[in-house]
C-alpha cells in the first residue's frame, strides 16, 4: 500500500532521515518505535506531505506521492494524527470533525462517518458541543484520531498517540486503537512507548538518528536483547 | 453641569457609530486572525471604494443600493489583488517586511487617490427624513448603517460558523498546517480570507460615504481607530474587537460632547494606552 524508497529528509540544513526504506501492506499495523530526536515526526511529516523528501521515492497505491502537498495526499487516503494532536481549539467538537471531513469527497459521506466515529468514540458524541480546547488529554486524542476518520482514510498516520497521557488513558488509548484496526483500517503508528505497541502491530521498525536500524515482527523484534534493554526496560 | 439629554444623544451617536467601526476592525481583524499580517492600507481600500460609490451615485446619478452592491464587489476584488500582488510573494518572510509592504500600499493608494481626484471633501447626499425621538434628532444615514452594519455582522458570523469554508477560515487561524491536514489548500483559505475581508471593507465604505466626505487622506481618519479597536479587542479576536468598537465609540462619543470632538479622541488613546498596561492581550483575553 505504502513504500518508502531510500528517503532523505529534513530542515534547512538539517537532515533527518538517512535513505529510510520502509513498507507497509493493506490491512497491516505497523509501528515505528525508537527514541527522542531519531526522525520519526520527520518520518510521518515527509509521508503526509508536510515537507518534501529531499531524495528518494515515495508510493502510495502505485502512485508516487512525494513531494505532493498536505492537502492533496489526504485526498488520496492517507490521513495523519500528528505529534501533540493539533485539535482545533476553539472549534466545537462537532466543527473539529466536521474539518475532518472538509474534501468534497467526504463531506458527502459526513452522516455515515460521524455514526461510525461517534460509535467507536462515544464520549465524543457526549461532547460535541464542548469547545475541543475543554477536553481532557485522552478525549483529545481520541478526538484528533476521529477526526482523521473523517475524511474516510486508508491509512492512518498516528504520531506519538500516547503523548502526554496518564498511563490508565494510554492503556484505555491501544484498546481503542486496536478497536480501530478492527474496523479495517491500515495503521502506521510513530511510539516511545514500545512495550505496549509491540503489543499491537504487526511489524516494526527501530529508527535511530535518521536510520532504520532493525525490523522484524513484532514479536521477534520485542524479543530482542537490545530492544529489551534500552527501550521496554525488561 | 450638562443636559442629560445631550448625553443621550450621544450615547446614541457613539453606538451608531460603533457599529460601522465594528464592521472595520471586523474586516482587519478576520484577515490578521488567518493570514496573521496587518493590512496597515485596509481603511484606505475603504477610501477607494468609498470613491468608487460617489462617482457611481452622486456623478454619474445611479441608486445607492448599486452604488453599495458595486462597493462590495470592488472591495473584494481589491482584497483578492491585496493578497496575490502583495501579501502572497511575502508570506514567509520577516513581519516588518510585511508591515512596509503594506504601509507602502497605504502611501500609494492615498497619492493615487490626490493624484486623480485632488484633495477636495466629496460625499454623497441622500434624501432621508428627518427624524427625532424625545426631541433628540437622530440622524436617518447612521441608523440605517448601523443597522446594514449589524446585519452583515451577523453575516459574517453565519458564515463563520454555519458553512464549511466558514469554519476553516477559523480552524487555519487556529492551526494552519493541521488543517492542511484535513485536505485544505491554505493558499485558497488565504484567498477566499482576503476576498471577505475586501468586501467587508467595500460594505464599510458604502456605509461611511453616506455620513462622511471621502478624501484622500479619509485613512489616516478612520485607520488609527480601526487598528485600536483590533489592539484593544485582542489580534484576531473577533468578538473583543466587536465588543471594543462599542467601547471605543462611546468613549468618543460621550467625552466628545462633555469636552470636544478633539478631546474625545484624546481620551480615546488615553484609554486606550491604559488599557494595554492593565490587558496586554485584549479586553477579552484568557488569563492563562
Amino acid at each position: 500500500m505504502l513504500e518508502l524508497r531510500s528517503v532523505t529528509a529534513g530542515y534547512g540544513a538539517f537532515t533527518a532521515l538517512w535513505d529510510v526504506s520502509l513498507r507497509v501492506s493493506a490491512g497491516e499495523a505497523v509501528a515505528v518505535v525508537g527514541p527522542n530526536g531519531a526522525g520519526k515526526t520527520t518520518l510521518m511529516r515527509v509521508i503526509s506531505g508536510l515537507i518534501a523528501p529531499r531524495a528518494g521515492e515515495l508510493v502510495f497505491e502505485g502512485a508516487s506521492i512525494g513531494g505532493r502537498p498536505a492537502y492533496e495526499i489526504v485526498g488520496r487516503g492517507i490521513a495523519h494524527v500528528p505529534e501533540g494532536r493539533r485539535i482545533f481549539p476553539a472549534l466545537t467538537v462537532a466543527d473539529n470533525l466536521k474539518m475532518g471531513a472538509f474534501l468534497p469527497a467526504a463531506r458527502k459521506r459526513y452522516a455515515g462517518s460521524l455514526e461510525r466515529v461517534f460509535a467507536l468514540f462515544p464520549v465524543l458524541a457526549e461532547r460535541q458541543k464542548q469547545r475541543a480546547g475543554s477536553l481532557s488529554g485522552g478525549e483529545q486524542q481520541m478526538l484528533a484520531v476521529g477526526r482523521a476518520l473523517m475524511s474516510g482514510p486508508k491509512l492512518i498516520l498516528l504520531d506519538e498517540p500516547s503523548m502526554g497521557l496518564a498511563p490508565v488513558m494510554v492503556l484505555r488509548l491501544f484498546d481503542l486503537i486496536r478497536r480501530v484496526r478492527a474496523e479495517g483500517y491500515t495503521i502506521l503508528v510513530v511510539e516511545q512507548n514500545v512495550r505496549q505497541v509491540l503489543k499491537l502491530v504487526d511489524r516494526a521498525y527501530l529508527l535511530e538518528v535518521g536510520r532504520i536500524k532493525m525490523e522484524g515482527r513484532a514479536d521477534e523484534l520485542a524479543e530482542q536483547d537490545f530492544v529489551r534493554k534500552a527501550y521496554v526496560g525488561l | 453641569m450638562i443636559d442629560p439629554l445631550f448625553l443621550a444623544e450621544a450615547a446614541i451617536n457613539g453606538l451608531l457609530l460603533g457599529g460601522v467601526l465594528a464592521l472595520l476592525a471586523l474586516g482587519l481583524n478576520l484577515i490578521f486572525g488567518v493570514i496573521d499580517i496587518v493590512w496597515i492600507a485596509y481603511v484606505d481600500l475603504v477610501m477607494i471604494c468609498m470613491y468608487a460609490v460617489y462617482f457611481i451615485v452622486q456623478v454619474y446619478g445611479y441608486p445607492i443600493w448599486l452604488g453599495g452592491l458595486a462597493s462590495v464587489a470592488l472591495g473584494a476584488l481589491l482584497g483578492i489583488g491585496v493578497h496575490l500582488l502583495i501579501i502572497s510573494p511575502i508570506l514567509t518572510s520577516a513581519p516588518v517586511n510585511q508591515l512596509l509592504a503594506t504601509g507602502g500600499l497605504l502611501f500609494f493608494l492615498q497619492s493615487f487617490a490626490t493624484f486623480l481626484w485632488t484633495t477636495d471633501h466629496r460625499s454623497v447626499r441622500l434624501d432621508l427624513p428627518r427624524l427625532e425621538i424625545l426631541d433628540m434628532p437622530i440622524s436617518v444615514a447612521r441608523l440605517i448603517a448601523f443597522v446594514l452594519a449589524v446585519l452583515v455582522m451577523l453575516g459574517l458570523y453565519l458564515f463563520l460558523t454555519r458553512t464549511y469554508i466558514g469554519t476553516a477560515i477559523r480552524a487555519v487561524s487556529q492551526d494552519r498546517e493541521a488543517m492542511s491536514l484535513m485536505g485544505a489548500n491554505p493558499q485558497r483559505v488565504y484567498l477566499v480570507t482576503s476576498a471577505v475581508g475586501g468586501a467587508m471593507a467595500g460594505i464599510a465604505a458604502a456605509l461611511l460615504i453616506i455620513q462622511y466626505a471621502v478624501h484622500p487622506f479619509f485613512g489616516a481618519a478612520f485607520g488609527p481607530i480601526t487598528f485600536m479597536i483590533c489592539v484593544l479587542g485582542g489580534l484576531g479576536n473577533m468578538v473583543g474587537a466587536f465588543v471594543a468598537s462599542f467601547v471605543m465609540s462611546e468613549v468618543i462619543a460621550i467625552s466628545g460632547v462633555i469636552w470636544s470632538t478633539e478631546m474625545g479622541y484624546v481620551i480615546a488613546f488615553v484609554v486606550f494606552i491604559v488599557m494595554i498596561f492593565a490587558r496586554p492581550g485584549g479586553l477579552l483575553a484568557r488569563r492563562s
